[in-house]
């Protein structure tokens, strides 16, 4: 199966100068056929994704803004990684369970979880602390590739409890960029997969920079080739094209859950913005390059492809910029709102079982605090 | 029969197989713990009688054995995870630090840790280099983890079986060099929590404090001692984070006197904390400064002069020789 893509992807290679990958839709917004993966949405659900791509990029801008004006101390931003988002997101079942970095803003959307989740962390009044078994899905991981191991080791937990085999199977997918496959964890985390046949997907988004690095410094062969090496499936699939990247995502989850193993789905696609909030990428790109990948960008496309079906007019459009607007609105009056944690809080959780040293000390510093109270201070 | 003796090892096997028949959930994870049992046999035959996905024949990498625990973990197993020796929990540390460490306080408590970490540690069995060595300081200086260290088959056959059932992650430390050694172990009545010291020991005219290997060398001081006319009261930590003090408060305003020993490196190490605390809460009963007996501050040594390197009875009773002579 992955030969034939690789020889239609080459042919494509050729004519457009993109490497080979998984592509449904063109920058252009045709739809283009590929031998091995398809999708059938209605009308409907290309509107929904047009929406749902939207509306992340709606709230990540919000979210860049809440941070120029203080009110965040960091963001991680993914303008250019939406399509990449969703359709990985829109590809997996309630049952399944999503391991992020920092990054997956958009994952998080399309789980029909609150997007305000991750600002605890980002303002910091938490570390970021949800119950990832009732969302099923993990908290931010900051550590580069750590969570790829947890992933592998939850997979083999769905596998221990017999909850693979056919399509009511679970599966998981781990989310890692192209700097974390430089990481051992990952690394490590390859070999468990394979070696217990786990039900789980590696999703690499490949956005060509870990920070300033690019990805050559990473690696001297293509990403996905990396995974044949641990003897498993790896795909390459055009990360700006939602229609792609959802039709290659899902036959991969499905394939876990059947039974069949792990897969890496390398997503080939663009940071359009800053690493953070806090980087300056004009030090080590070029404004030409970012130019190029406008030009790719996963929202034009599916836009123009809509347009050319005759699925979008001037109302649709319309009130897909509104609705985004007030999610967006919504979303930044939340975030204002939240809470200082009271200090004494951060003694709270560090042991389930307590802690005798730990119970002096929040004594004392109960006490030191109750000192101030009334006083001069 | 309610009491046997073991062996440490045994007693260890013994309290793992008997985690394990009463949770279904507890599974076991480390390289060659199966069909061989583990370099040290502590888990032989279970892999034959629980079967091969509840003792976990790993791929040759301590990350991906931590990292993988927390993913069991998070999905509702009780891993047990062996490391093979001491030295080679390092690939590992960042997963025990950054992440198992912190998922219960990351969380808001959501998340639920249940992870032990064996670590054969310690020296004196002639071994190689990164084959003996005392890395419980870098666990407990680590919010979020506990540490316990095993002495004696009694406390091994409970102290796993109570590691296991807590919801904290626990870095389980066996001293290596006592594995084979004997004992009678009562396997109906716990010998107490996990995380207390315990008097090992009355006396009232010194106390020497020791966890893991060093508990014998200090019980055989005492009792050379006593030959001396010097009645030395022996604690066993047991509970290295967090460490359970008062024991030890209540000692030394008894004696006025206390002696540290382990075999890990002086500086920073557990000693130097129970120095401090010691200092602290009973300055005025104190006849002389709290002495430590340990390792030497350097890679532990070669094994032909292991015995230098490691505290030994002289050693402990110099040191409280010294305190007497201040
Ligand atoms: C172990 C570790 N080293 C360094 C960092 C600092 N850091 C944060 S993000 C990043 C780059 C990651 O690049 P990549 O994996 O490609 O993901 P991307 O941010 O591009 O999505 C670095 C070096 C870190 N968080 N963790």
């Amino acid at each position: 199966m992955a030969e034939r893509a690789n020889a239609k992807a080459k042919a494509g290679r050729r004519k457009s100068g993109e490497p080979e990958f998984v592509q449904l839709l063109t920058p252009e917004g045709d739809r283009v056929d590929h031998p091995d993966y398809t999708v059938d949405f209605t009308d409907d659900e290309l509107r929904g994704l047009y929406r749902d791509l939207v509306t992340v990029r709606r709230l990540d801008a919000e979210a860049t803004a809440l941070q120029r004006q203080g009110e965040l101390g960091l963001w991680a931003g993914l303008l250019g990684q939406e399509a990449a988002q969703v359709g990985a997101g829109r590809a997996m079942r309630p049952q399944d369970m999503a391991f992020p970095t920092y990054r997956e803003h958009g994952v998080l959307y399309t789980r029909g979880i609150d997007p305000i989740m991750p600002f605890g962390l980002f303002r910091g009044v938490d570390q970021g602390g949800w119950d990832p078994n009732e969302y099923k899905f993990n908290m931010y991981t900051i550590v580069i590739g750590a969570q790829t191991l947890h992933a592998a080791g939850y997979a083999m937990g769905i596998k221990y409890d017999g909850k693979v085999g056919d399509d009511n199977g679970e599966a998981v997918i781990a989310f890692f960029g192209d700097g974390a496959s430089s990481q051992g964890d990952v690394n490590e985390s390859f070999v468990f997969a394979a070696a217990y046949n786990a039900p789980i997907v590696f999703f690499c988004q490949n956005n060509q920079y870990a920070i300033s690095e690019p990805v050559v410094r990473q690696t001297r062969v293509p990403l996905y080739q990396r995974a044949q090496g641990f003897g498993f499936p790896g795909i390459r699939v055009d990360g700006n094209d939602v229609l792609a990247v959802h039709a290659v995502t899902k036959a991969a989850m499905d394939n876990a859950r059947r039974g069949n193993g792990p897969t890496m789905i390398e997503a080939y696609t663009y940071r359009m913005g800053a690493h953070t909030t806090s980087d300056d990428p004009t030090r080590y790109r070029q404004g030409a390059e970012v130019e190029e990948w406008k030009a790719k960008d996963p929202i034009l496309r599916l836009g123009l492809y809509l347009n050319k079906r005759g699925l979008t007019d001037d109302a649709f459009l319309a009130d897909v910029e509104k609705e985004a607007g007030k999610v967006a609105v919504h979303l930044r009056e939340r975030v204002l709102a939240l809470p200082d944690p009271a200090p004494v809080s951060m003694f709270d959780n560090v042991y389930a079982g307590g802690s005798p040293l730990l119970d002096a000390q929040r004594a004392e510093f109960v006490a030191y605090e109750a000192s101030f109270e009334g006083g001069n201070h | 029969m309610a009491t046997e003796t073991l062996t440490l090892a045994k007693a260890l096997n013994t309290g793992l197989r008997k985690a394990m028949e009463d949770d279904p959930k507890v599974v076991l994870m480390g390289e060659d713990i199966g069909k061989l049992g583990g370099v040290f046999r502590i888990t032989d035959a279970l892999q034959k009688d629980f079967g091969e996905d509840r003792v976990i024949d790993t791929p040759l990498a301590e990350s991906g054995i931590v990292g993988t625990a927390i993913g069991l973990a998070i999905r509702g197993y009780r891993p047990v995870v062996e490391i093979q020796f001491d030295g080679f929990v390092y690939p590992a540390y960042d997963q025990i630090v950054s992440q198992l460490a912190k998922m219960h306080y990351r969380s808001n408590g959501k998340l639920k840790m249940p992870v032990v970490i064996r670590i054969p540690f310690g020296g004196g069995i002639g071994a190689v280099e990164h084959h003996s060595e005392s890395p419980e300081a870098y666990f407990a200086h680590t919010a979020g983890l506990k540490v316990v260290a095993c002495s004696n088959p009694a406390d091994a056959y409970w102290m796993i079986q109570q590691a296991i059932q807590s919801d904290d992650p626990i870095v389980f430390m066996e001293p290596k060099r006592r594995y084979y050694e004997k004992a009678a172990v009562d396997l109906s009545v716990q010998p107490g929590p996990l995380f207390a010291s315990k008097v090992l020991r009355e006396g009232s005219d010194a106390t020497i404090v020791a966890y893991g290997p060093m508990v014998k060398v200090a019980l055989d001081a005492a009792t050379a001692a006593a030959e001396d006319g010097r009645s030395l009261e022996v604690i066993d930590l047991r509970s290295l984070s967090p460490l359970d003090l008062g024991p030890v408060f209540a000692s030394v305003r008894k004696t006025g006197r206390l002696v540290v020993v382990h075999e890990a490196s002086r500086n920073l190490g557990i000693g130097s904390e129970v120095s401090a605390r010691v200092t602290e809460e009973c300055f005025y009963s104190l006849e002389a400064p709290v002495q430590r007996v340990t390792g030497y501050d350097i890679p532990y040594p070669a094994s032909r002069v292991e015995e230098e390197f490691l505290p030994d009875l002289d050693r402990v009773l110099d040191a409280v020789d010294k305190s007497f002579g201040w």
